[in-house]
């Protein structure tokens, strides 16, 4: 691929608090609470992936930030937020914390979790650790469970190949049915394509067709088969039925509380329930 | 709440109803579930190699440093060899910034004043409150954290953190905490109010708020500098000085380590007492080793730490300075403000081994505690009338770290003094913005408060504690 990125730098945004921002008939929506101002982009693109798989790293190749990448999971918990332009269009980059699932509690888990589901982004990249490819997965499916459009970055493929690990990248994308990139983030190699292949899931040149579950035990399929039908019926808009299902079988009750409010069908992403970071990187606030 | 409608009903009844059909383990098939799937896809996807290497570089440097035996000194010796590093290292540059910005722009600034006619009061708070004030930050902090942040960036970046957390993640448990505690504990050595945020990884409620009062004990970027200056200046001075270095950094270690037993200690004791419950479990990643991008690394430390760290030091003590300046030459019936407050703290401090300078000091320097040292410093200056020339209020140039001693010392310090004010550096309220942060994270006054206070009266208790004993052994002091 030869397209060469037209990479901007922009300051990072710092929320500002207002009383209006707590008041529920705040209904200038989940756009301006997540601080996700898209009247300036043309495509919001999140990044999800495990603890230390290189989200950081990806984040700062693509939006020229450099915003400091640790060693250790943990590192960002919060949401950093960039942006880049490529080709014509203008991307908004949101990098979520670093989970292992997407089903648990934990407030990064839920910061993560809400942004792919509320705000709908236009692409997910999910970065996986090349040589922790089985572990890493778990999460992809999930992230795939919630939303179509996806990208899988198979990033540190340098530790892969000095491993001796080799890795059919082809063959996962038929697999999961969304592209697949190779990626060394560190060195800058894979992101040219990474970006092409972005651009592609968001200007619709690439349909993905993403894997989703199926080998449910026999309790949970008959479960699935009564409850799924109901939420199509009702929300007939979702792009994730199923994943709802198993939360509200989960018991989730924030899930619960969006289906009651009948928020999940409704595609002008408006919530009360997101999880909004109260500040961001603390030092930058300052 | 808005009007549910029937399907919507419907749907939440259903799945109400079915729980009972999918059985109480449903998440942990679900797991299971997506845990086989992604293990059939992965195993399609990648060919391992033939042979396992004979040789494990990353297996065997884990078993090393995470080992029970090893595990702590390898901690500790790592930790001192980098402070040995800092406080080696800062020494020429400090002097050198010293020069310039005290012994030759200073001089400079007094005579251009003079030279256009500035009125006394208006030349006073500029250049002897809000110049003064800012050099100091500058020449103090600036070295320590050039060489500081780059060295504990490297660790980080090289994979070293998560085993220390793996180290300390057995005494966590043992407190009653999460395990996790041990990472917002790394975090909040860097800031305390990131530390706070970075709470956030712990799910349950009870846990993380242990993690959020505690963190306070890690010893944070405001407060390196002060410990790494006063063991250099006190504690380095009790040997010969070729061991210099090397004892001022166990020094500041011991105190790191210090904080480190507190944590466990405080979060024993709220564990058992307010924030009763069960200890949850959970798995740490260690990630593989990287060798860390040196220049980058340093690069980013600077622009992300040392900078940022400075900037925010400077902007607290312009207006320190000024404040500084004004209550020492605003006088009342013949005696500044400045004394009178100190006169008004002084029984307290010296109770505690420490003086009424440094309490005030500590008031000043609530929104930050990177201008504690200068604080100190300038109200030593005032009080005692020492001067450089031009009356109270001015600081006199201290362009090495013996006069800087010197002048300490003529302000009353003994070795005591010294060490409670370590002590108390370690332990007392966190900033303004770890409390603000707190505020935020917790949503509770009551917390914020407790979090707030809890340090403050143990700082009190155990600096009293240490005088009383080191005056019952050596004498007052």
């Amino acid at each position: 691929m030869t397209t060469e990125p037209n990479t901007q730098t922009r300051p990072q945004k710092v929320q500002s608090d207002s009383a209006c921002a707590t008041c529920p008939m705040h209904n200038a929506g989940i756009l301006l609470k997540l601080g996700v101002d898209m009247t300036d982009w043309d495509y919001v693109i999140a990044l999800a992936g495990n603890p230390n798989t290189g989200k950081s790293t990806v984040f700062n190749a693509l939006t020229g930030l450099r915003q400091h990448t640790g060693n250790w999971p943990g590192k960002t918990v919060t949401r950093a937020e960039g942006g880049y332009s490529y080709g014509d269009a203008r991307y908004k980059m949101v990098d979520l914390p670093g989970t292992y699932s997407l089903l648990s509690t934990s407030l990064d888990e839920e910061v993560a979790r809400d942004f792919i589901l509320f705000a709908q982004p236009d692409v997910t990249i999910i970065v996986v650790d090349a040589t922790r490819l089985e572990r890493n997965l778990n999460l992809a499916l999930q992230v795939l469970e919630i939303t179509d459009r996806a990208v899988l970055c198979l990033n540190l493929m340098d530790e892969a190949k000095r491993h001796g690990l080799v890795l059919d990248d082809r063959r996962l994308a038929r697999d999961l049915g969304i592209p697949v990139v190779p990626c060394s983030a560190r060195s800058g190699e894979g992101i040219p394509e990474l970006l092409q292949a972005v651009h592609d899931v968001a200007t619709g040149k690439t349909i993905c067709k993403p894997y989703r579950l199926k080998n449910e035990s026999p309790a949970i399929r008959r479960a699935l088969n009564v409850l799924v039908p109901k939420i199509k019926a009702a929300f007939p808009d979702m792009p994730n039925p199923q994943w709802v299902a198993l939360r509200l079988l989960d018991g989730d009750q924030r899930i619960a509380e969006a289906v009651r409010l009948g928020e999940l069908g409704d595609l002008n992403q408006q919530s009360s329930l997101v999880a909004e970071p109260s500040f961001q990187i603390p030092l930058e606030v300052v | 709440m808005a009007a549910m409608s029937i399907e919507e009903r419907d749907i939440l009844q259903t799945a109400q109803d079915l729980r009972w059909e999918v059985g109480q383990d449903f998440h942990e098939q679900l797991m299971e579930n997506i845990y086989a799937e992604a293990a059939q896809l992965a195993d399609r996807a990648v060919t391992w190699p033939d042979e396992k290497p004979r040789f494990d570089l990353d297996r065997t440097i884990d078993r090393l440093v995470t080992s029970r035996l090893w595990g702590f000194p390898l901690m500790i010796l790592l930790f001192t060899f980098v402070f040995w590093l800092t406080i080696t290292g800062a020494n020429f540059p400090s002097q050198f910034l010293a020069t310039i910005l005290l012994d030759t722009i200073y001089p400079l600034l007094l005579q251009g004043a003079e030279a256009i006619g500035m009125p006394w009061w208006l030349s006073g708070i500029l250049i002897d409150g809000i110049y003064l004030a800012t050099a100091w930050v500058v020449s103090v902090m600036l070295p320590p954290m050039a060489i500081f942040f780059p060295l504990f960036t490297l660790l980080e970046d090289f994979g070293y953190l998560p085993r220390m957390a793996f180290n300390l993640d057995n005494i966590f448990h043992k407190a009653g905490t999460h395990g996790k505690q041990s990472l917002s504990m790394m975090m909040g050595f860097g800031c305390n109010a990131a530390g706070v945020i970075s709470t956030r990884i712990i799910d349950s409620p009870r846990e993380r708020l242990v993690a959020i009062i505690t963190n306070n004990f890690a010893l944070c970027n405001g407060r390196w500098p002060t410990q790494i200056l006063v063991a250099t200046l006190f504690i380095g001075a009790l040997v010969p000085p070729y061991m210099a270095g090397l004892v001022s950094a166990l020094a500041v270690v011991g105190i790191a380590m210090l904080g480190v037993l507190l944590t466990f200690v405080i979060s024993f004791g709220l564990t058992r007492s307010v924030l009763q419950g069960e200890v949850s479990t959970f798995s740490l990643e260690l990630p593989p080793y990287r060798p860390p991008r040196f220049w980058q690394t340093i690069y980013t430390s600077l622009i992300d730490r040392t900078f940022p760290v400075l900037w925010r030091a400077i902007l607290f003590a312009i207006p320190a300075g000024a404040v500084i300046w004004l209550v020492a030459n605003i006088t009342i019936g013949g005696t500044s403000i400045a004394e009178y407050l100190i006169d008004f703290l002084n029984p307290l401090g010296i109770l505690i081994g420490l003086n009424g300078i440094i309490l005030l000091a500590y008031v000043v320097a609530i929104p930050a505690n990177e201008i504690v040292i200068p604080t100190i410093l300038m109200f030593t200056v005032l009080v005692l009338g020492v001067n450089g020339g031009d009356g109270a209020g001015v600081m006199f140039e201290l362009n090495s770290a013996l006069q800087t001693k010197a002048l300490l010392v003529a302000g009353g310090w003994t070795l005591l003094t010294a060490i409670n004010l370590m002590l108390f550096s370690l332990i007392h309220n966190p900033c303004s913005t770890t409390i603000y942060t707190i505020y935020k994270e917790t949503g509770s006054k009551r917390w914020t408060t407790l979090s707030a206070l809890l340090p403050l009266a143990l700082g009190f208790i155990v600096t009293f504690v240490v005088a009383q004993v080191w005056r019952l052994f050596f004498g007052a002091g």
